[in-house]
């Protein structure tokens, strides 16, 4: 039953829901732990989940976050329906947002959530259409 | 490989109905019902006595130590938690309750809230470093450190690395104890009169350090018929020096007590094990990272809420208002703070065992089995009703589904599966009965 052995985890994100936000992040965690992947790793993963889960909530018009888990590593890829980023190199800057003024009272929107990802991450690629969408693929080795 | 662990809370068989209730409620899904008895996982029990509270049946207790034991001593010290005071009305001052531990057979009374005072000040100075990392989260209370061994391993290094208050006044009285009266350290007993059955469960395992300053815990429930029967008999109007610690230390006793004393510092407060839960759930995520302390209390209220206390939790939070501000009033002192000259005793920043991950999610220790029953689980619990109702003695639908394929239970436990079963025999039994082999059957062919 080893070899080519993986678990997928697939999530609906919807634009502006908060009140669910975090709990797919939470899911990831748990089954990392119930793998027994190390705490260190599965907190880059659970940030880094959590970070793209909530850029889709707060950016898009709706996406999809994929989680595949291997033995020996987690990949994330996000995808979704929205206004895309202009221009990715000012958007992966910290402290650079976009963030609208009803989120950043919500407390988030720091401009953080990118480089916080692309920080936590193995291997981070963005891709992004204006007026599209955007996709983002991640890797975290365990 | 686990070290066996000592716990302290404890069932009474007899008393114990298999109802759901403790079940249910316990934050790391500890209990089963097996014989028709709660039966505590070991491995997962924090000790944070939630059971103990919430079982109507007053089958859960926790394993306490008593006056009995203080025979075997030569000198007895009593360590009250600032708890106690709250637990009598204002009639009986501070001193008196103090006082009182003298006609119980202790020699020296010391107050645990001085201990509490003398570890405020490390910690302030650990709060001030850059190195910390934050948001630090506050050691005080042994269940939430063991709520985070279980759940939270990763945020082990965010716990604060001092010794609780009731560590720092056990050390401090038995050095005061062992000149004053020439002993060694087995000859003097120093018992710690708590509410907490962590805290019970702390001193015979301590959490960070080999080898505790704590003799033994008794708990204040037990204590409490003994200590206002002395009270009655002694007279108010006594004096001693027993009471020596300020405001601020017997504050902790409250939730927000910790905190209240420390400025220019982000805090949060938080109580309760389910909201301490949530709020450690969010530091796990990365949240919270402008905070830069976090009072984490396992019972509602802080620790007069505790689980082995007598009084109202509300009745108590006014009485040691009460007191606090009779301390003020009284506080004659020039400084602002009354206490810095703690600092030069012995504060709690000594070698400490590294606090040990207990992770308690992990399925299997090969990474590829632990795969296949993370599916498996998945598989199970959509086949399950989903009413957490608990009648199959596991807390809700997910914890059987992990059961069942751990080997600890079966899918008939569940009452709703048993009866689509018998459903699904009666109907295939029905369907026999109405099929009557060719010599029996009356009705003509077709």
């Amino acid at each position: 039953m080893s070899g080519g052995q993986e678990i997928i985890l697939e999530f609906e994100l919807h634009a502006a829901i908060f009140d669910v936000a975090g709990e797919a992040s939470s899911k990831i965690k748990r089954v990392l732990q119930q793998i027994g992947v190390r705490a260190d790793v599965i907190r880059r993963i659970a940030i880094s989940a959590y970070e793209g889960e909530m850029n889709t909530i707060i950016h898009s018009l709706g996406g999809t976050m994929r989680v595949v888990i291997f033995p020996e590593r987690t990949e994330i890829i996000l995808e979704d329906i929205g206004p895309g980023i202009a221009d990715i190199n000012l958007a992966m800057q910290e402290g650079y947002s976009t963030a609208p003024d009803y989120v950043r009272e919500m407390g988030f929107g720091a401009g953080m959530g990118l480089p916080n990802m692309a920080r936590c991450t193995d291997k981070f690629d963005i891709q992004s259409a204006v007026g599209v969408g955007t996709k983002i693929m991640m890797v975290v080795f365990h | 490989m686990m070290d066996e662990y000592f716990h302290s809370v404890r069932l009474i068989a007899s008393r114990c109905k298999g109802c759901v209730n403790c079940t249910k409620h316990c934050p790391t899904e500890a209990i089963r019902i097996r014989g028709g008895k709660a039966q505590i996982i070991e491995s997962r029990c924090i000790d944070c006595g939630e059971c103990i509270r919430r079982c109507s049946s007053h089958a859960k207790t926790a394993v306490t130590d008593s006056l009995a034991d203080l025979v075997r001593y030569k000198i007895n010290i009593a360590l009250p938690a600032p708890t106690l005071y709250a637990q009598f009305p204002l009639d009986f001052s501070i001193e008196n309750i103090l006082g009182a531990f003298l006609e119980l057979g202790f020699d020296e009374v010391f107050e645990v809230a001085k201990g509490a005072e003398i570890i405020s000040l490390p910690i302030k100075d650990y709060l001030n470093s850059k190195d910390t990392k934050r948001p630090a989260i506050s050691s005080a209370c042994p269940a939430v450190v063991r709520l985070i061994q279980v759940k939270f391993p990763e945020l082990i290094e965010y716990l604060v690395p001092i010794d609780a208050p009731v560590e720092a006044a056990a050390r401090v009285a038995r050095a005061e104890c062992t000149s004053k009266y020439h002993l060694n350290a087995d000859e003097v007993g120093v018992w710690f009169i708590t509410p907490c059955p962590a805290k019970m469960t702390a001193c015979k395992q301590p959490l960070g350090a080999e080898q505790s300053n704590i003799t033994g815990a008794i708990a204040i429930s037990q204590i409490y018929g003994d200590l206002f029967k002395a009270l009655s008999q002694v007279d108010k109007k006594n004096k001693n020096n027993y009471s020596s610690a300020s405001w601020v230390g017997i504050g902790w006793a409250v939730a927000g007590g910790e905190t209240s004393d420390i400025e220019q510092v982000k805090k949060l407060v938080v109580h309760e094990i389910n909201h301490v839960s949530s709020v450690l759930e969010q530091v796990a995520m990365g949240k919270l990272n402008d905070i830069d302390y976090i009072e984490t209390l396992a019972c509602a209220g802080g620790c007069i809420g505790g689980p082995l206390t007598v009084e109202n939790r509300f009745v108590a939070e006014t009485r040691m208002k009460q007191r606090m501000q009779k301390l003020k009033d009284e506080y004659q002192g020039p400084d602002e703070s009354p206490f810095k000259d703690y600092y030069q005793d012995e504060r709690g920043v000594i070698e400490r065992r590294v606090i040990e991950p207990r992770p308690l999610m992990l399925l299997d220790e090969d990474i590829f089995k632990a795969m296949d029953k993370v599916e498996l689980i998945e598989k199970t619990l959509k086949s399950l009703p989903g009413l957490d109702c608990g009648s199959c003695g596991s807390p809700n639908c997910k914890a059987l589904a992990e059961d069942i394929v751990q080997g600890r239970a079966s899918e008939t436990d569940c009452l709703f599966k048993l009866r689509e079963r018998v459903r699904d025999l009666a109907q295939e039994m029905i369907g026999l009965a109405e099929k009557l082999p060719p010599p029996l059957d009356k009705e003509p062919a077709e």
